[in-house]
């Protein structure tokens, strides 16, 4: 059976393009709310949608890995910092700095940059032509975890050791950052 | 028949990348400073996997680097934010305030 007719996705743009203006609008409520815990709302939606784009992008792993470590680990860890820290006199003062109109010319440079990038074409076609794609899924967290841990295949093994000293290191680090007396 | 290509997904991180990038120059409060650099986070490993299915496109279903190296990413960003709101714990601590253009304990 030829895998790429074995499960089409349906209805992709329709899907594709709703995620995407959730996601947008959810990045600007981020970086304009005044009272951080709706940043922070709105971030989790903005998280979630992304792992729906997962799901689509045929990465169930990696959209698993988002829901439960970054919508369900990261963000409690921030609205716990929210909570500790004092945001309702934070709230009534500016709220931009005083070089924001600075900061907005550098980000649209660098967008007009990625605009001029994108739209490069070569010999007449555009970048990242798709090729023939298959949709098999079922097998993928069984290949992602032979890349992590199996000896004879695992090119990221010890990627994957680093990784886990680096969360000691962190563990570490914030247990010193917030003790009483550094 | 309208197809959802890599570029969509491409603009869509670009997009999201530049609202971090604000975020980042433009906001005082430390939290949401914090919260647009996981924008920008969240942008990259969008373009990762969206690579790692082109990628796949090509060299066959087992092709999953990208994956792998969103998982990383988010490793990463893990630890930032724990040792980041640390920081900002002590810091708030000292002088009261979570205002990042206040920050100035290293200026003389």
């Amino acid at each position: 059976m030829n895998p790429s007719v074995a499960n089409p996705p349906v209805a992709t743009p329709l899907f594709f393009y709703g995620l995407a203006a959730v996601m947008v609008i959810g990045g600007i409520l981020v970086i304009t709310r005044k009272n951080a815990v709706h940043s922070a709302l709105a971030l989790i939606t903005t998280l979630l949608a992304q792992a729906a784009l997962y799901l689509m992008l045929y990465a169930p792993f990696v959209a698993g890995v988002q829901i439960i470590l970054y919508a369900g680990g990261i963000m409690v860890l921030f609205l716990f910092v929210i909570m500790l820290i004092s945001i309702e006199r934070a709230s009534r003062e500016r709220q931009f700095n005083k070089q924001w109109l600075v900061g907005i010319a550098a980000a649209a440079a660098l967008g007009g940059l990625l605009i001029a990038v994108y739209t490069t074409t070569s010999k007449g076609r555009m970048m990242f032509a798709e090729g023939r794609t298959s949709y098999v899924e079922s097998q993928n967290t069984q290949a992602v975890a032979s890349f992590l841990f199996d000896r004879s295949t695992g090119m990221y093994m010890f990627s994957f050791e680093i990784a886990s000293l680096l969360l000691l290191v962190a563990i570490i680090g914030a247990v010193v950052m917030a003790k009483k007396r550094i | 028949m309208l197809n959802i290509s890599t570029l969509h997904y491409l603009v869509l991180g670009a997009a999201l990348f530049l609202l971090g990038i604000i975020g980042v120059l433009t906001r005082r409060n430390v939290v949401i400073v914090l919260m647009s650099i996981e924008l920008i986070l969240n942008a990259v490993n969008l373009n990762l996997v969206a690579f790692s299915r082109y990628w796949q496109s090509i060299h066959g279903p087992n092709a999953l680097h990208g994956q792998i190296f969103a998982i990383f990413v988010i490793t990463d960003a893990a630890a930032e934010a724990a040792v980041g709101l640390g920081i900002l714990i002590a810091f708030f601590r000292n002088k009261e305030t979570v205002n990042v253009d206040e920050v100035n304990l290293l200026k003389w």
